[in-house]
């Protein structure tokens, strides 16, 4: 098959727009991860290193960040998963909508360009991607580029949210019912619904945060009855939910990947679906607080969320329980995606359990804005939802290119890659309890961070290093890998039922299914 | 096994013993503490069980395939309540000792200095209750509480005093407050811990805390001075 351009561009086939949202999710992790690398060189010992202007460090702080969350984990699991994995796991032969999803793809590439502009215009926005006013009103960058990367990434994904969940209520295969589905089309299900209902609400925040800057009006600004802590509000009340969107696929595939490797039935399915998605849907908008506690919010909310904080824990043990379930008995074979997928049960119950004190609102107080938080959301959001990814890369990747990568490769970048995060991770929560403050570009006033802070350092270089070999086992496999049968791993699944890769329309007949038939359906 | 390292169980749980502690930062480090040991189980649990599974259900032959119990509606729902009820029991009890610390955190004692704190970009500036001013330098008293309300001149920024184990934001259009404790003299750091643009990381000061007759003795001195700058002032 001939390559057209104009095939991909105008294409509304979901597994090529699946496709193209991986492509922009990496070139935004690629450069994102560019920004860590430079911040990482920055830091490796006090004093300015790389730059001397603090601003250049903030720009690329800012930029990790937005691009990390809005680039490339949100659009890699609701973009790139969803668009590949629903369609055939449900046995459909697309989504609902398609062109709507060709335009949601096209709008989140606007959003990836705007927020490229960064390292185009003279001045780019440092404002974190909290963008907390009054700074990000105040500051000589420019919000505005904030203000319309959410926007458009927003937009794109409250698309994909309507063309998800109608495609799931009104496309699945005759016969299949709803608890036959993936554990991950349920995470998909739950994760859109969490993005309609929370993504407007951050397009208010950020449009308020420009109307302010750009147009006078006084949302924020308390010398004119404005108050600087409705953006904080606003904001988490989408922020946090939206942990959940990326923490619900990056789970759902990490069930469906052990559970393909393990040749198992999902230990208890019935509570992994409607006590652990359903119980983390159900407490998503009531625990936004937390990220409030140091910011003089009344203390019967701060004490009031700090309960409903730690309840989380609840559905995300039932996950984990199942999870772990799924390995008892099991027969587990440990291919590279299962690497990955077992490593995430390790990064997630560190970075689960290194949460509670952040929901605990006393403790919070203390650790709050050090370096202990990013030491935890790295492992329990950015670690273990970015190998979840990867993970399905190399799970899908017999069925996306119709090769095999490289299983040394493969082995050899997860092993780098697993070490680096935690030299990196670790000692950077370590780096919190002694009082480092985030977000430093300096940090002379604490010399006792000084050996941790080179530590890391040479943490992401490992880190690079495995970065670099997952990059090259995708190009060799794509380019020289083995041809791959349609089912190489034995998956019961019903994307495992079509040809590698699937023709247009996905299956020549869309299998039936029996009553007794199932994704996890292995064993007697 | 047990046996012969019970020692080793009972100094992990020796700061335990401790009588109830009265300020933020020895209770910071109590509950921190508590929360260690109650994690530390969690997660050699749950770690071990994965290691275990992962070694003794690995795949021998190719063509095998998992047998994992097919449970009855009954296990289904006793395997979700039952560790639900667990983990509900572990978090109440995590958010009551947080409650009773959080009120320590909250209800500053009766006996104390309060100071007010103006932040700006890139400074924090103290007012004594006699009307003397010091920027980012604040001395006190060892052995006196100490309470400062925050608001804030331009952006939001975060007082933080590690080493007392408190943070509170300051913020224009509204006051905040916090409260630490200098049991004993010598210098504290305080760090601004909310991003607040260029100079952000270098938005640091001291807190000072003197033997409580060295402070009487320079408070009283900058309050002359200050009378006596007044004095001076033309129309004042």
């Amino acid at each position: 098959m001939a390559f057209s351009l104009k095939e991909w561009v105008f294409t509304t086939d979901h597994k090529r727009i699946g496709v193209l949202y991986l492509i922009g999710a990496l070139a935004a992790f690629a450069v994102a991860g560019i920004m860590a690398m430079l911040m990482r060189i920055e830091l490796h010992s006090p004093g300015p290193d790389l730059t001397s202007n603090p601003n250049d460090y903030n720009v690329w702080l800012y930029f990790h960040g937005a691009a990390m969350i809005l680039g490339f984990q949100i659009p890699a699991l609701l973009g790139y998963l969803a668009n590949y994995c629903v369609p055939l796991m449900i046995g459909a032969r697309d989504v609902a909508f398609p062109r709507l999803n060709a335009f949601s793809v096209w709008l989140f590439f606007g959003g990836i360009v705007m927020a490229l502009l960064t390292f185009v215009v003279p001045d780019p926005p440092d404002i974190m991607w909290t963008g907390y006013p009054p700074y990000s009103i105040k500051t000589a960058g420019n919000t505005a580029f904030y203000t319309f990367t959410v926007l458009l990434i927003g937009f794109s994904s409250i698309l994909g949210g309507i063309n998800f969940l109608t495609t799931v209520v009104y496309l699945r295969a005759p016969g299949l019912g709803w608890n036959q589905l993936n554990i991950f089309v349920w995470s998909i299900v739950a994760a859109f619904v969490i993005q309609l209902i929370f993504v407007p609400v951050l397009g208010v925040a950020v449009t308020m945060l420009s109307l302010d800057k750009y147009l006078g009006t006084h949302f924020f600004n308390p010398a004119n009855g404005g108050d600087v802590l409705i953006y904080q509000n606003l904001f988490w009340f989408y922020s946090h939910p939206a942990v959940y969107v990326i923490l619900l696929p990056f789970i759902g595939i990490t069930f469906d990947i052990i559970a393909t490797f393990a040749r198992n039935r999902v230990f208890n399915y019935k509570a992994a679906v409607y006590g652990g998605i359903g119980g983390v849907l159900l407490l998503s908008g009531e625990v936004w607080v937390h990220h409030l506690y140091t910011a003089g919010m009344p203390d019967w909310l701060r004490l009031g969320q700090m309960v409903s904080t730690l309840l989380i824990s609840v559905p995300v043990g039932l996950l984990m329980i199942s999870l772990l379930g799924t390995l008892y008995r099991g027969s587990i074979s440990f291919r590279t995606p299962n690497l990955y997928a077992l490593a995430v049960n390790f990064t997630f119950l560190i970075g689960g359990l290194t949460g509670i004190p952040l929901a605990m609102a006393p403790l919070d107080l203390n650790l709050s804005d050090t370096y202990f938080i990013p030491g935890h959301f790295h492992y329990v959001m950015a670690v273990s939802g970015t190998f979840a990814i990867f993970g399905a890369i190399y799970y899908l990747f017999p069925k996306m290119t119709g090769r095999m990568y490289s299983e040394v490769l493969g082995w050899t970048g997860f092993i780098l890659t697993f070490i680096g995060i935690n030299l990196v991770f670790f000692p950077m929560m370590i780096a919190g309890l002694y009082g480092m403050p985030r977000r430093y570009f300096d940090y002379e006033q604490f010399p006792q961070v000084a050996g941790l802070q080179l530590f890391m350092s040479l943490g992401s270089v490992v880190i690079l290093l495995g970065a670099i070999v997952i990059l090259w086992s995708w190009i060799h496999g794509l380019l020289k890998g083995a041809k791959a049968p349609d089912n190489p791993w034995g998956s019961k699944s019903l994307e495992w039922t079509t040809q590698s890769p699937p023709p247009p329309g996905n299956w020549v007949e869309v299998p039936k299914l029996s009553p007794d038939w199932g994704p996890y359906a292995y064993g007697k | 096994m047990l046996r012969r390292f019970w020692w080793l169980l009972c100094l992990w749980c020796a700061p335990l013993q401790a009588a109830e502690p009265s300020d933020p930062a020895r209770g910071w480090d109590r509950l921190w503490h508590e929360y260690l040991i109650d994690v530390g189980i969690i997660f050699v649990v749950f770690a071990a069980l994965g290691a275990y599974f992962m070694l003794r259900y690995r795949r021998r032959l190719p063509d095998e395939v998992g047998d994992g119990p097919k449970l009855t509606p009954l296990a289904c729902v006793a395997w979700a309540v039952i560790p639900a009820f667990v983990f509900i029991a572990d978090d109440f009890y995590l958010a009551a000792r947080s409650w009773q610390l959080w009120n320590v955190y909250r209800d500053v004692p009766a006996d104390r200095l309060e100071v007010k704190l103006e932040s700006a970009a890139w400074r924090w500036d103290f007012t004594y209750p006699n009307g003397v001013q010091v920027t980012n330098e604040l001395r006190v008293p060892a052995g006196k509480p100490v309470m400062l309300r925050m608001t804030s001149a331009d952006y939001v920024h975060s007082f933080y005093l590690p080493d007392f184990r408190v943070k509170e934001d300051s913020m224009p259009g509204r006051v905040t407050y916090l409260w630490f404790y200098p049991r004993n003299p010598g210098e504290y750091l305080a760090t601004c811990a909310e991003f607040c643009g260029m100079m952000h990381s270098k938005m640091t000061g001291k807190v000072i805390a003197m033997p409580p007759g060295d402070f009487a003795a320079w408070y009283a001195e900058e309050e002359k001075k200050l009378a006596e700058a007044k004095a001076k002032k033309p129309g004042g």
